[in-house]
């Protein structure tokens, strides 16, 4: 492979994978925003789902 | 079941949570285009210098009119209609004819889209033999479809008719079984699948004799491929397609979220895995070209068939039969194609279902049921005939790049400009997101998305009434062709002139925008 190919192969694999990641990762920070504006109390069918680790 | 007769409104389905969403959201966008599709364009569309297109187009459309989709489908909870009707308001009631417009659409992918899946599936089984023979291409069209001259047929292949009705089967189970016990739960189990198996693929084929020729080929950047519109307008279009937007999925799929939930950062998680999936299909399908290359003696420039169903019923077959434990690899690829187009397909339906569930004021089950049977019976007699490859081909080219576009451009036109709600938009998906959209959101989504995407719809409708499409008669492209759309503008105006079982106009968007004065006095109080 010509270096210019090998590159342009790490280059897309660090902005996508790593937009993935960075992504991923800014979401695991803040999952859910501390503030909601006030109002819409959901029904009560989230009080007994099952629990799960959520991000 | 509850036994009183009740007026209200029985609760929304719901995600159990917000990676039950991010899963299911990307099992929609990661389908069969981002493997037979984005290897090839990339490669024909400048290679290494495709990148920069592509990711303009991901910033500047793709992840705008997804945001937009989740933003129209959480604020109105809805299904397409229902969401549009409401968008719409007292004044705007015909908006729901939009959303028909994009339920008929996805009622026509559904059909179609089954077909390939079932084809994917035939072809799973045959790796293991690999019963293709020497030639692929003869066994594909012949043996296998069986395919005649263009026109309509009652000559049913038995080979494509019992993978198609399975298929069928699976896939009403899944929409039966809801949102959290079926959508959810298949997309859970079958995309980590689906990326192992890739995995796997990509491995093994980086190991192959020639691997590095390939991903030469692809990654080789072209630089003046970047002065042509036509490069640009692929890598939208690419973009545009894969991400599963503006047909109705991103808003249904949105609606099934709580009010209180995180809309734009999860959006970013699933755009950008996405777009992972086609850099890894990338690499993967283009390491194993240059493999068949080096076998032939020839260079990856002068193979055929590097996109499409060329690509995965010609070409890959052709390579797997010549690649030492090819079975196991026909059976990764072909695995990898079927748990892809199902978790598409599934999101496709539901939006049908959503639609009838709440037009009709019928339970998921019924809808499953009805908008899966209906399906079933037009998809086996259109597409499991010895003229389904043909059918099939026309009916994605036209509603695909005339329906699915025509309807971005609709939407982004109709909900900035005429009915100016981009601000509220804007606003709403602030107000719950973690992720903040400036104003350049409303500019990107009112203007850029459009203006591109009008283009290409007028460059497509033009070059398909001069130039045709892929040598078949006027008729043919007529009926199956235009018909398509047609069929598609009929049935959303028919549908939306139906009256409701239970009115959806009784409902108030949260948050109130304007946001009301207490809610800043409120924020006046707890600031000071």
């Amino acid at each position: 492979m010509t270096a210019i190919a090998i590159v342009f192969l790490i280059l897309s694999i660090v902005i996508v994978w790593g937009g993935l990641v960075a992504s991923t990762l800014s979401l695991r920070a803040h999952p859910e925003r501390d503030d909601y504006p006030p109002g819409a109390d959901d029904d009560h069918r989230q009080d007994d789902a099952i629990v799960e680790r959520d991000t | 079941m509850s036994t009183t007769p009740s007026t209200t409104t029985p609760p929304r389905e719901q995600w159990t949570g917000q990676v039950g969403f991010i899963l299911a959201a990307i099992g929609s966008a990661v389908g069969l285009g981002n493997i037979w599709r984005f290897p090839g364009v990339a490669y024909e569309n400048g290679g290494g210098a495709f990148l920069i297109p592509y990711l303009v187009a991901l910033l500047t459309a793709g992840i705008p009119i997804l945001f937009l989709d989740y933003a129209i489908g959480h604020r109105f909870r809805g299904a397409a209609p229902t969401a549009f009707r409401r968008l719409g308001g007292s004044r705007g009631r015909w908006l729901e004819g939009l959303g028909w417009f994009q339920v008929a659409i996805a009622f026509v992918i559904g059909l179609y889209y089954t077909a390939v899946i079932a084809w994917a599936l035939s072809y799973f089984v045959f790796s293991f033999d690999l019963r293709w023979g020497d030639d692929p291409a003869a066994f594909f069209t012949g043996d296998y479809l069986q395919t005649g001259e263009p026109g309509v047929s009652l000559e049913f292949v038995p080979g494509v008719l019992l993978p198609l009705a399975f298929v069928w089967i699976v896939t009403i189970v899944v929409l039966a079984a809801g949102v959290a016990k079926g959508l959810q739960r298949a997309n859970v189990i079958f995309l980590p699948l689906l990326v192992v198996a890739f995995l796997v693929l990509v491995v093994r084929a980086l190991f192959l004799d020639g691997a590095a020729v390939g991903l030469e080929a692809l990654f080789t950047p072209d630089w003046a491929a970047l002065g042509d519109p036509n490069v640009w307008i692929a890598a939208y279009s690419q973009i545009f397609f894969s991400l599963s937007i503006a047909f109705g999925i991103m808003i249904t799929y949105a609606s099934y979220r709580r009010r209180k939930s995180n809309l734009t950062s999860p959006g970013l998680v699933v755009a950008f895995a996405n777009s992972s999936f086609e850099i890894l299909a990338g690499i993967g399908v283009f390491a194993t070209l240059g493999f068949f290359a080096v076998q032939q003696s020839v260079t990856v420039a002068e193979l055929e068939g590097l996109t499409g169903v060329g690509l995965s019923f010609i070409t890959f077959p052709a390579i797997v039969s010549q690649m030492p434990g090819g079975p196991i690899f026909g059976c990764l690829f072909f695995g990898s194609l079927t748990m892809a187009g199902f978790t598409s397909l599934i999101s496709v339906l539901q939006v049908v279902s959503a639609a009838v569930q709440e037009k009709f004021a019928v339970g998921r089950r019924a809808a499953a049921v009805g908008v899966g049977g209906v399906s079933a019976v037009l998809s086996i007699l259109l597409f499991s005939t010895t003229t389904g490859l043909l059918a099939l081909d026309v009916a994605d080219q036209w509603a695909n790049n005339i329906g699915i576009v025509a309807s971005a451009v609709l939407v982004t036109v109709l909900v900035i400009w005429v009915f100016r709600r981009g601000s509220e938009l804007r606003y709403h998906l602030n107000a719950v997101s973690t992720f903040q959209v400036g104003r350049v959101w409303v500019l990107l989504v009112g203007v850029i998305g459009p203006v591109i995407l009008a283009y290409m719809l007028v460059q497509r409708i033009i070059s398909l009434i001069v130039d045709g499409y892929g040598d078949l008669p006027g008729w043919y492209l007529a009926l199956f062709g235009w018909g398509t759309i047609a069929f598609i503008v009929v049935a959303a105006i028919l549908t939306s002139l139906l009256r409701w079982r239970r009115s959806p106009d009784d409902f108030t968007a949260w948050p109130p925008y304007p946001p009301d004065d207490a809610a800043r006095t409120r924020e006046k109080e707890t600031r000071s």
